[in-house]
């Protein structure tokens, strides 16, 4: 009786088997990648942005490519860096300025590589609910009496500085050096006329001649440090915006959709020896995430449903309508002005998940102006470090192959895009952005470092 | 508990073997306690009780034995009755003030919101469990598939990739403290017996006991973690290197009051019976197993006891800071997430690290006072 049952149980095994085969094939046809590694480890920081791994990770999308991956929360970002670094993780969740970074040896010295974008937009910048109350005169009104958006940093500077003027240094957060948060902090601050600091060989917190004293804090500890009274604000991507609306602690100024429409936010990065010796692996890896990408842009439903997904105290764990407060399209403001922000996270349209290199050089333009890249450079050398870090050939296999099996669309993909997108000028200052033109990029800025100009001491000396 | 219980029963059938005038000596004290205690109570296995720290029950037992109910009962309300009254006391002040105190997480979970929440945190490891199962089904057909794709494929057994729950942190947390205990007896125990049988080593080891002593473990973390991750190099790890890290850290601060109650046990063996071990000329081996250890064994459980408290307190805060696995970090992962039912979780967790902290020290102390009684023989 006892051999019946188990000879009955593995029929329906091999019958559930046969028929997952049957099923399968079908869809896909395509052969499944040969592996060199089934079993991934991916670190990420607790932040709406990590939305992608989740969904890959919930939804299937890693199993159907044969990864078994499993997704860690990390510290902070140089934690998840030196971990990615040291090999204790496979990949992870970066700033778009990490693999950069870290290529050219700002901090942690290393080859990262990128081959997928994991979103667009994201940030925001949130002050402390005293010094909102002090920056509500400086900004203009509406019919209804609401303030007129974007708020330009034109409203905080008379805050800074009579606080100077009173002998108390203006302290505000931002998340790691080189992140998206720093510079757009820093973009924010410079528009509105207030020196964020200069980075220099001997001064690495990048506060020479700094109006706005920047620090690190990690993304989940924001709000906490804000109430502490550390910082009067800082910049953070979702949910640590919002979360401080929902604990009274502060106040959103200004989305970085405001402040550069469609910037490019977080990156999956993987070390290069790691790509080299798991070539496969990373093309599955980024099959995954762009279906992941798709999945989230694909309907409202998906983002709700992602919304409630990524609450789970596994991923960010934060309460679910904090994070659907932004997740959904709507941004909250002030306590009670929530306003519609369709493209505050963007995974998958307008070309979300290729690594563009104009981005790549967005972001060293950045580094330059504010001293990380200590001596100027020529344009030719833009362009190498983005060839080196960022890699659309990976992205364009990986998408070839997704097309090929039928799960998206070919028209989706830019695929004879020169890896450049074409000059813009939605930025808050209205500064047009030529990315085969760093240098003069550069140049343009008020505030930043310019041509060969490079800090020594305390001073700002060369042309 | 097993291992306790188990401890005793080999102690009493030790006892039943020992030699008759270490018996005699143990008679008169039976025999000196209350008479009114009448002959059918299982002394034994009150003596045991107490030891487990079941202690309220033995007061039941002797009533049932037909002893003096009154002075039973008061007994049984000192050890039953006040704890519980003090506990009810203490839940209604806690969730009369918690109520008074906001934090930027809303008002301070009550005691039935945190009850509630322990429910929650077990149905999440229940779901989680169910996930798992699922989980090896997919990977068992995915295997078919490949296999019959291509026949050299190797088929993969992947364990679980799913995140720990509250159940798996307090597991992995007392896997660790366990294994950092053992590392920290292992090297605690022979320095000590060196040093109570050698003055001369004990003045070598003297001044790093004192200096490594009161180091806190969050200084030896960053410097476990940078050896641990240049050392501990492999393609494929026994164990991961946050388990080490934890593990070491906790060794290199519960070691030291192992190694001091050592020396001190060994020391303070009673000359007699070394004198009596030269005259006998016993050989180095004998004299340590027979006479050293054994009179030394009450103050060197003493020591464990205190290193084991210090370890577990040690490992918390390791795995707090170095995000290791484990009960510290699911307090800092909640921390971190900032949702509403966050410190709810968070005062389970410290529940949870309180009662595992004293079920450590009973263990501890249980085996202690077995060693203590073996040793008066």
């Amino acid at each position: 009786m006892r051999q019946n049952l188990a000879a009955s149980r593995r029929n329906i095994l091999l019958g559930l088997v046969a028929g997952a085969i049957l099923a399968h094939g079908t869809v896909a046809g395509a052969k499944p990648l040969k592996l060199e590694k089934e079993q991934i480890k991916v670190g990420f920081i607790k932040l709406t942005d990590m939305a992608p791994l989740a969904v890959a990770y919930e939804k299937g999308f890693f199993e159907d490519e044969g990864l078994y991956v499993t997704l860690e929360p990390q510290a902070n970002w140089k934690v998840l860096l030196d971990r990615v670094i040291t090999g204790e993780l496979d990949g992870a969740h970066m700033l778009a300025g990490q693999p950069l970074g870290a290529t050219i040896g700002i901090g942690t010295r290393a080859d990262v590589i990128t081959a997928f974008s994991m979103d667009l937009n994201g940030n925001a910048i949130t002050v402390s609910n005293s010094v909102w109350e002090q920056m509500l005169p400086n900004i203009a009104k509406d019919a209804q009496g609401k303030p007129v958006r974007p708020v330009k940093a034109d409203a905080l500077k008379p805050v800074v500085e009579q606080m100077r003027a009173q002998g108390k240094p203006f302290k505000m957060g931002m998340v790691f050096p080189v992140s998206t948060h720093n510079y757009e902090l820093r973009y924010w601050l410079a528009a509105g006329g207030l020196n964020p600091g200069y980075y220099s060989p001997t001064d690495v917190n990048g506060l020479v001649k700094a109006d706005v004293l920047l620090s690190v804090t990690p993304p989940p500890q924001m709000p906490a440090t804000l109430e502490a009274g550390t910082i009067y604000g800082y910049c953070v991507g979702e949910p640590w915006n919002q979360q401080a609306i929902f604990k009274k602690v502060g106040v959103p100024v200004i989305t970085d959709y405001e402040i550069w429409k469609n910037n490019p936010e977080k990156v999956f990065g993987v070390t290069k020896a790691w790509a080299e010796k798991n070539p496969n692996t990373h093309l599955a890896m980024v099959k995954a995430l762009i279906r992941a990408a798709q999945w989230l842009d694909a309907s409202p439903a998906n983002r709700k449903e992602a919304a409630a997904m990524i609450s789970q105290s596994q991923y960010v764990g934060a309460d679910t309508r904090v994070i659907a407060n932004s997740m959904t399209g709507t941004f909250e403001y002030t306590p009670g002005e929530k306003r519609p922000v369709p493209d505050f996270n963007v995974f998958y349209r307008y070309n979300a998940t290729y690594p563009f290199y104009s981005d790549a050089i967005w972001y060293l333009t950045q580094m330059r102006r504010w001293g990380q890249i200590e001596e100027g450079k020529p344009d030719s050398w833009y362009l190498e470090t983005a060839k080196k870090v960022y890699r659309p050939d990976i992205y364009l296999q990986a998408a070839k192959l997704l097309v090929e099996e039928g799960r998206i669309r070919k028209e989706d993909i830019p695929w004879d895009s020169d890896g450049f997108k074409p000059p813009v000028k939605d930025f808050i200052d209205g500064v047009a952005y030529d990315g085969h033109k760093p240098n003069a990029y550069i140049d343009s800025f008020r505030i930043g470092l310019k041509g060969q100009q490079k800090v020594e001491g305390n001073n700002v000396v060369g042309k | 508990m097993l291992s306790a219980s188990s401890g005793a029963q080999r102690l009493e059938a030790g006892g039943a073997a020992a030699p008759p005038p270490v018996k005699a000596s143990t008679a008169p004290v039976q025999s000196a306690k209350p008479a009114r205690r009448t002959r059918n109570t299982p002394e034994k296995l009150c003596r045991v009780l107490a030891l487990l720290g079941l202690a309220f029950i033995v007061p039941l037992i002797r009533m049932a034995c037909g002893e003096d109910p009154r002075a039973q009962l008061k007994s049984l309300w000192r050890t039953l009755g006040v704890p519980l009254v003090a506990m009810l006391v203490f839940a209604l002040l806690w969730s009369f003030f918690a109520a008074r105190i906001d934090t930027s997480l809303g008002k301070i979970p009550g005691p039935t919101a945190v009850f509630e929440q322990m429910g929650a945190l077990w149905q999440e490891h229940r779901a989680e469990r169910v996930r798992e199962g699922e989980f090896y089904e997919r990977q068992a057909v995915r295997n078919a598939e490949r296999l019959a794709e291509d026949p050299t494929y190797e088929p993969s057994s992947v364990k679980y990739t799913g995140h720990p729950t509250y159940i798996d942190q307090i597991f992995t947390s007392l896997k660790t403290v366990f294994t950092g205990f053992l590392f920290a007896t292992l090297l605690a125990v022979p320095i000590g017996i060196l040093c109570g049988m050698s003055r001369t080593i004990e003045a070598g080891f003297n001044p790093f006991v004192q200096v490594f002593k009161p180091i806190s473990p969050l200084a030896w973390l960053p410097i476990v973690t940078l050896v641990v991750s240049a050392v501990y190099v492999s393609e494929d790890p026994m164990f991961q290197k946050s388990f080490l890290v934890s593990a070491i850290t906790v060794a290199l601060c519960s070691l030291w009051p192992t190694v001091i109650n050592t020396a001190l046990g060994v020391s303070s063996i009673d000359r007699d019976l070394l004198n009596v071990a030269k005259v006998l000329q016993l050989g180095w081996k004998t004299r340590l197993l027979k006479l050293v250890l054994p009179s030394a064994l009450p103050l060197m459980f003493t020591g464990m006891r205190l290193s084991l408290g210090v370890g577990w307190m040690v490992l918390i805060a390791a795995e707090m800071l170095a995000q290791n696995p484990g009960l510290g970090k699911f307090v800092w992962d909640e921390f971190q997430n900032g949702s509403s039912d966050s410190m709810s979780r968070m005062l389970v967790a410290v529940l949870t690290i309180g009662f595992i902290g004293f079920l450590l020290d009973r263990v501890m102390q249980t085996l202690q006072a077995l060693t203590d009684f073996g040793s008066r023989r």
